[in-house]
Parts: C-alpha cells; structure tokens; sequence
C-alpha cells in the first residue's frame, strides 16, 4: 500500500520535471496569464479573469487567432498569493509564454527584475509599480493605461469639478479609505502634495487587510471628522463593505469615489438601493453594446464556452479584461508586423508593446468604437497616462457621470522619472537600457 | 532483509547514544545529501528548483524552528510568519547598511533580530499556555505585519513599499539578486538547511533540548527537577525565532527576489508552517522537513503534475482541493497519529527491521 503511493508519487514528481521541458507548439503564440479564481479576492479577478479568457477564445474562434497564428491561452491560477504567482512565473517561462500578467502587486514586484534576463514583457495594466512608467528604465515593464497617482489627482479634479473650482477646495476635507498595504498607500504622496497646493485637509483612514469586511470604526471616524470627500483605495472585499457602512452611516454616498478597482458591480450591487450614486473612476466603458463583446457573445458565450454567467458580461471588470486582451492582441498584431514573423517571441511581444497606439480609430477597427479612450506608449512613456472618467451607480448599472479627466502629466511624471532613479540605485546593478527605440509613428 | 542492525554491536557509550545508531541509516543519510548537492541541482529543470526546491528548503528552517518551540516545547506559536518578517527585514536592513559585508553573514546575523523580538513576545508564555499563549503570539504577528507597512524605515521609504533584493556576490558568483543563478541559490539554500539542521539536531538532543522535552511533558515537574522554566522557554523562544528568522531571510532573498513583505509574512503563513508541524510530526527533525514538503509540494504537484500526466484540472479546482486535503489530514492526524508522518516513517522502519519474520 505505502509503497504504491511512494511510486505514484515518484511518477507525479517525474512529470513536474518533465513539465519543465514541454515542447514548444507549432505555430501559435502561448501565453499563460495569471487568474485568482479562488482566494480572497476572487470576487475580483472571476470577471476580469471570464473577460480575458472569453476575448481570446472569440479571436480564435472569428479569426482563427492573431494574423493567422492561433493564440495558445492557459490561464494560471493565483489565489493572489505571491507564492503561486512565482509558479505560474516559471510555468509561462517555460511554455514560452509570449507575456507576463501578473495580476498583483506583489507578484509584479517578485517579476521584474528578472523580466529583462528570461525576456518576458510583463503587462500590468494600472497596478504594479508606478515608477515603471519610466521606459528609459524599465523596458520591460508595461502599465498602462494609467498610474495611482494619475487616479488620485484626477479624483482631486473630480472633487473640483463638483465643489465648483479649485478655490473652493479650501477648508475642505478630503478623505482618503486605503487598505493597509502598499497597493492602498499609494496615492498618499500625491493627495498630500495637492493639499498643499489647495488648502483642503487630507485624512487618512486605513484599513487592515484583516478588517476589510468590518470598517464600522473607520466609518465612524469618518462621520466624527466631517469628511466632505471620500477617495475609496480599496480592492476585493473592501469595497462592498465600504459603500455598505457609508449608506449606513449616513455618509452621501455620490461623495465617496472609487479607484478603478473599486467599480465592479459586485462593489456596489450588495448594499442595494443604498448604494445609488456611488462612484468610481474608470478609463473603459461598461455595458455589452460594443461588436466586440457582442462577437464574444455569439462566438464564445452562446457557444457555451464561457465560464461567465451571460447577464454578468459586459460587467465592468469584465469588460475591463476584454479591454486588457484588446491592448495585447493589439500589441501582438504590431509585433507581427514589425518582425514579419507570425510567432513572436518575448522579444518581439516588448517591441510591439512599445509600439502601442490605440487611436480613436485602432479603438474603432477592434470593435470598441468608443470604447475607452486614447492610448499611447512609447520608449520613455510606458504608460501613457490616459484618461480616466467618473461614473456612477444607478441601483442596475454603472452610468458614465463626467467628462474625461486628463491626469496632470506635467505633474505627475517627474515624481515618476524620480521613483524609478529611486528604484535603480537601490538596485545595485540594474541595468541601462540597451534594448534599441522602435518608432512608432 | 537489509535494513537491521544484527551484528553492529555498540562497544562505547558514545555509540549508544548516536543520533543515527544503525549504520544503514548514516549511509542513506549520505546518500541522501550527495544527492540534494551532487545531483539535484544539475539534474531539475529551473521549474522544479524554482517552485519546489526553493521554498520547501526555505521554509524547512521556519518549520524546524517552529518544531523547536511547538513539538519540543509544548509552547503554541502564530507568530511565526511575523518572525520571518523580522528576519527578512533585518537582513534588508543590514545588506543596504553595511552593503560591503558578504549578504550570507547577514541572512545568519538576522536570525539574531528575530530571536530578540521572539524572546520579547514570548515572556507572556511563562503566564499563560496553551490556546491563551496562541492568541499571545497572534499579537505578536498582527503587530509585527503592521509595522512591516507603517514603518517606512524598515523598506528604505521605498514608495512601493516593498524591500527589492539586491546584487550581492560571494568570490565574484551572484549569490542574491535577478542575475543569480537558480543553483547557486539552491545550493546556497541547501548549506543554510544543513547547518542549521545539525545544530537543531545537537540543541534537541542535549541538555538544552532535554530541558525544553521535560518542559512540554510536565512544567511543574521540570520546575521541581531544578530546570528553570524562564530560561528553558524563553530559549525555546529565541532559539525557534532565531529558526524562522534565517528563514524568512532565505525565503526572500533567494526564493523571492522582492516581494510586498507585509503581505507575504501574513497569517495565513503562519498557519502553514503550524500545519506543516502537525502534519509533518511534532518533536521530529524529519518531520520537519516531511510537514515542508507536504505543504510546499502537494499544491504543484496537483495544479502542474496532474495536468501533465492527462488528468484535466483547473487551477481553481486544484486551490480548493489543496485546502480540502490540508485540512482534513490536519484533523486527521490530529487525532489518529498526532506525530505525523514521521511516526508513519518511523513504523516503516520497525517493520523493515523484523522483516520478512515479524513477531
């Protein structure tokens, strides 16, 4: 007995070496892009994971892939633990996965200093570090469309926009609801700076990772101070409750603003019609009137080969996965073009990123007229810091509520160009790009 | 048939109180290290050593450790991932310091951070034992994660709020760093993972270790047999949290490479250094490294090597059943055979002795 499960063990440990050296398909690009289907924040990454998933399945089943190379899609599972992600890290290296996605903070951190030794691009589309922006010194770090730091200073426009000008910012005070990690303490270096700059009180009001579902005190706090503006940093099960004990307390909830991660339907469906008027930034639309989601629809979800219910897409997150497989399709097709190879490589997958450029247009030809706005990288801008609008929830559905903000490059990226010199110095050795420019024009 | 002991006969007391007394077991002991120095890291593709081999030596130390404190003790600790963190961050601390002073004297000298703080958290223990002492040392770990994001000393005041590795070389060979090379981290790995076993292995079979055995059967009568129940425990506490902090200094800068510390020494570590006790066999140095593999192994094992050999399955479903499997061979073990695998071992090696002429 104990010796039969020693052998099957042995077997089973055989092929994980043997996994090691899979081959390498005939003709289709492989990419593996990492999910958290499980975890505590899979409430999350289900929509964004169904979106990416069910985009590139609908390419292969319309067009027989990108180009005409079949797009080889495996998904890797997470549970957003940093642990896992460095599996799924090495399983993409050695599938000859084209890109990393890593879908955490953390995990992006653990990635990129080995990003431009295995050659593997790594897209991590508005999270991960800020400072890789800075293309001069990250050329193989990709996270557009939009940085932390853009989305608080956009928040603060927003807040300007609605108090009727910068000048009534004065006296003000403006909170600012972060989980307690560094993902949520982001934007502080900016909302203080702005605060100086306008004379509006900032207050901050973390959250511990381990009371994300229990923020009466921080809520109270909030009544105490008289909190006129509420900026919601907060991902998974923070945000539900968030809007949750802000229509219990009293708190106006059309005053509490979400980051982009904090505008899942989920986030605001539970404390139902309480929720009415809740607001988060976003830099994509919702809703399933575009070709593309409806081509998904008919090719994938009709087809029974989705694994998203069919009422949740078109979802925010789950667009916002779609929106994420149009920028790497689109980087791929430029790749393509610039190699002149159908099969790319790391290698080229980092030249086509860098040559990204999502106009009005290219938007148009991938079937999301409208659908989100400009996107542009290049060498040194890595990021493109596009901009984002606000929208609002009606009790069904979210509804765009302002116009586009443009983020304040001219001030947020010095800040950038000074992290990333940050960033390089502390890692002794980093390397100078020597990857050469591709013009893009 | 082979393995017994018939006519190795024992001439002096040293003999008799060897640590391995049957011969074949010294050889398989050899035989086992050849292979972990000669062969694996030439033989393993850089997924296994990465994903396998990596954490389950790192994290072999902390389970060590926190046998030392738990299975020879009988002192209950959560805090063990804190510990690690300490670790992790002292070794930060120092290599960016004094970047000049080889980074492997400093992953060994962060282990002495991290025995402070155990020593600190662990004068409640002398009070309080058993679940109360449990909820003690939670605080010590929801404390010290809170520090890990709210002191920005501690990461450099690095915006991200991460510690990054940094290029450390011994005799001109990358040791720490992106540039390093998987074996020279493994075998790098493996030389702390043997040091620090043999010195566990002599602390617990000495007078140290016999104090701190007569501490977990009976405090009372230990105390009355002269043992100083201060000194035993909170040596126990130093020297486990010494254990989990090279651990936790190992984990980052040769398996991670940088990582968002706050969240990666989190509880949820901790419990799985404690389950890798339980499963692996309280008060066994094998099961330590039994319970590390378990816990490291079984997760890639079902998400990679099951697909591979043709059994379809998603990630998901491979998370969930892990957590099925842990935690109920927890409760079973718990119950069944409380020393874990390695009295599972142990029965093998009984059996194998009388063999095939049981009795």
């Amino acid at each position: 007995m104990m010796f039969k499960k020693l052998a099957l063990g042995a077997s089973v440990a055989a092929t994980v070496l043997m996994a090691g050296f899979a081959a390498k398909a005939q003709d289709a690009i492989n990419f593996v892009h990492n999910t958290y289907r499980t975890g505590a924040f899979s409430g999350s990454g289900i929509p964004v994971g169904d979106g990416v998933r069910d985009y590139f399945a609908m390419l292969n089943a319309r067009d027989g892939g990108i180009g005409g190379v079949r797009i080889n899609f495996e998904e890797c599972e997470t549970a957003y633990d940093t642990r896992r992600s460095v599996e799924c890290y090495e399983q993409g290296k050695a599938k000859n996965s084209v890109l990393y996605v890593p879908w955490s903070t953390g995990a992006t951190l653990a990635a990129i200093p080995r990003a431009h030794i295995d050659k593997i691009p790594i897209f991590s589309m508005g999270y991960g570090l800020s400072a890789s922006a800075v293309g001069e010194v990250f050329p193989w770090v990709f996270n557009m469309p939009i940085t932390y730091w853009d989305g608080a200073n956009a928040f603060i426009q927003h807040v300007a926009q609605q108090e009727g000008g910068f000048d009534k910012l004065k006296g003000k005070t403006i909170g600012l609801l972060h989980l307690d990690a560094p993902f949520g303490k982001e934007p502080i270096p900016i909302l203080e700076t702005l605060a100086k700059q306008h004379g509006f009180n900032l207050k901050l009001y973390p959250v511990a990772p381990a009371e994300m579902q229990n923020q009466s005190s921080v809520w109270l706090s909030i009544r105490r101070d008289r909190t006129d503006w509420v900026y919601n940093q907060g991902w998974g099960a923070m945000n539900p409750t968030a809007v949750r004990e802000a229509a219990r307390g009293g708190f106006p909830v059309n005053r509490l603003v979400g980051v982009w991660w904090a505008g899942g339907d989920d986030d605001a469906r539970p404390a139902g019609d309480a929720a009415k008027g809740y607001r988060a930034l976003n830099w994509h639309q919702t809703g399933a009137n575009f070709p593309v989601v409806q081509d998904i629809i008919k090719h994938v979800v009709d087809k029974g080969q989705s694994l998203s219910p069919k009422e949740k897409v078109g979802e925010n997150l789950y667009n916002r996965g779609v929106y994420q497989g149009i920028l790497i399709a689109e980087a791929i097709r430029n790749a393509q073009a610039i190699t002149g190879k159908k099969v790319i490589t790391g290698e080229d997958m980092r030249r086509g990123f860098e040559a990204l450029n999502m106009t009005e247009a290219r938007w148009a030809a991938n079937g999301a007229a409208g659908f989100a706005s400009p996107v542009r990288v290049t060498c040194s801008d890595h990021n493109s810091q596009s901009a984002v609008y606000v929208m609002e929830w009606d009790g069904k559905a979210w509804k765009r509520q302002s116009a586009d903000i443009q983020p304040q490059k001219e001030m947020v990226r010095p800040l950038l160009e000074e992290a990333a010199k940050a960033f390089a110095t502390s890692n002794a050795g980093w390397p100078a790009r020597t990857e050469p420019c591709q013009n893009n024009s | 048939m082979f393995y017994r002991e018939t006519g190795q006969f024992k001439t002096n007391y040293a003999d008799d109180m060897a640590i391995f007394p049957i011969r074949q077991d010294r050889i398989g002991l050899a035989l086992i290290l050849a292979f972990a120095f000669l062969v694996v890291p030439f033989v393993t593709s850089d997924f296994t050593l990465k994903t396998i081999m990596l954490p389950f030596l790192a994290l072999s130390v902390a389970v060590i450790g926190l046998n030392i404190l738990t299975g020879y003790t009988g002192l209950i600790s959560l805090g063990s991932a804190g510990f690690m963190g300490v670790g992790a961050y002292a070794c930060y601390k120092l290599t960016t310091i004094f970047p000049e002073v080889n980074i492997l004297i400093w992953i060994f000298v962060s282990g002495f951070f991290a025995a402070a703080v155990g020593v600190f958290f662990g004068l409640p223990s002398l009070r309080i034992k058993g679940l109360y002492l449990a909820v003690a040392t939670l605080a010590a770990q929801f404390f010290l994660q809170w520090a890990f994001v709210r002191i920005p000393w501690l990461f450099n005041y690095n915006p991200s709020g991460a510690i990054e590795v940094p290029l450390r070389t011994l005799f001109g060979v990358p040791i720490t760093g992106p540039t390093a090379s998987l074996e020279v981290k493994y075998l790098i790995c493996l030389c702390f993972v043997v040091g620090m076993t043999w010195l566990a292995s002599n602390l617990v079979h000495g007078r140290i270790g016999r104090s701190w055995m007569a501490v977990r059967d009976m405090d009372i009568a230990a105390e009355l047999m002269g043992i100083k129940l201060l000194n035993a425990k909170l040596m126990a506490f130093a020297v486990s949290s010494f254990y989990c902090g090279v651990s936790g200094a190992l984990f980052v800068f040769l398996y991670l490479g940088g990582a968002e510390a706050g969240t990666e020494f989190a509880i949820r570590l901790s419990f799985l250094i404690l389950f890798a006790v339980i499963i692996g066999g309280a008060g066994s140095m094998i099961g330590s490294f039994l319970g590390a593999g378990f816990i490291v192994a079984l997760p890639t094992i079902l998400k990679f090597g099951l697909p591979a050999i043709g059994i379809a399955i998603t990630g998901a479903t491979a998370e969930k059943i892990v957590l099925m499997i842990i935690g109920a061979l927890t409760i079973y073990l718990l119950i069944v055979e409380p020393h874990g695998l390695a009295r599972i071992w142990q029965i093998m090696k009984q059996k194998l002795r009388v063999w095939p002429f049981p009795y």
